[in-house]
């Protein structure tokens, strides 16, 4: 499968609708027949959901320890705070 | 007691119910609050004073809080507006926007690097360094910094996100979908150069 295929041009502009469910029922099916007999477009999706896995667990940072604290203080400090 | 003065005691009882039902709802929602609060701002100390602040005024006007409706996005959206507030450096978008590359640019510098089969690997894209995401995500212009961290980050949903930013629906549609793309720009460049 080539990388200039007009299909495979049309399969990467409804990546990331695809994705996000939010495609209408069309181009779902636009998007599925072209992926069916596809490798090189289903490699790049199949990649993208783990990419965006991997964005959301690397970028995720807890939160300190003692932040929770200074919020409670906030609460008890707040006007009219029981 | 009076029948009036027995019913002025009930609305007290009941507000005071309902306050610190609102905080432990808001407190339970803080680490999250503080995960997107992180990726929006540069450093460690300026998310906690943002999350502090946005705290501090949620607790003082909880009474506009609309209970059963999504705090968490209400949240936010003090967070949000507080950290345009805080005069966070105007970013201009420059007038000669970069030729902006397509969805499928990662995958096809990953594989142009390691091979085709490489994309087919699990853990592909944790050679991307944990430290090139965070360092490519603060590169993306704020506009679309910020919808991409509400939603791929804070899992908002797009109407979410629109409120969160008081912009309308399809302008977090198209930031969202340009700042992904330009995401992706910066982890080519910066972790496979």
């Amino acid at each position: 499968m080539t990388t200039h295929d007009p299909g495979c041009d049309k399969c990467e502009e409804l990546l990331q609708g695809y994705l996000d469910r939010d495609l209408d029922p069309a181009e779902v099916v636009v998007a599925e027949g072209h992926l069916d007999g596809c490798d090189y477009c289903r490699r790049r999706y199949r990649f993208e959901e783990k990419l965006r896995r991997y964005i959301r667990l690397s970028a995720s940072e807890r939160m300190p320890a003692g932040l929770m604290a200074k919020l409670a203080e906030l609460r008890d400090r707040a006007p009219g705070a029981l | 007691m009076s029948d009036a003065e027995a019913a002025e005691a009930r609305r007290i009882a009941g507000e005071a119910r309902d306050r610190v039902r609102f905080e432990e709802e808001a407190l339970e929602l803080a680490d999250q609050v503080y995960r997107v609060a992180r990726r929006l701002v540069g450093t460690r100390e300026e998310a906690e004073e943002l999350v502090q602040e946005t705290y501090a005024r949620a607790f003082r006007s909880w009474r506009s809080y609309t209970h059963g409706t999504n705090m968490r996005a209400w949240l936010l959206r003090i967070l949000t507006n507080l950290n345009l507030d805080r005069g966070r450096k105007i970013q201009r978008t420059p007038d000669l926007q970069p030729l902006e590359e397509g969805d499928y640019y990662l995958a096809n510098k990953v594989a142009a690097a390691e091979g085709e089969q490489a994309l087919e690997q699990d853990q592909v894209v944790e050679r991307l360094s944990q430290g090139g995401v965070v360092d490519a995500l603060a590169d993306v212009p704020h506009d679309f910094r910020d919808v991409v961290v509400l939603v791929d980050i804070g899992d908002f949903s797009y109407a979410d996100a629109a409120q969160i930013l008081d912009i309308p629906i399809g302008t977090v549609m198209s930031r969202l979908h340009r700042g992904r793309r330009i995401l992706k720009q910066k982890l080519a460049e910066e972790s496979l150069t």
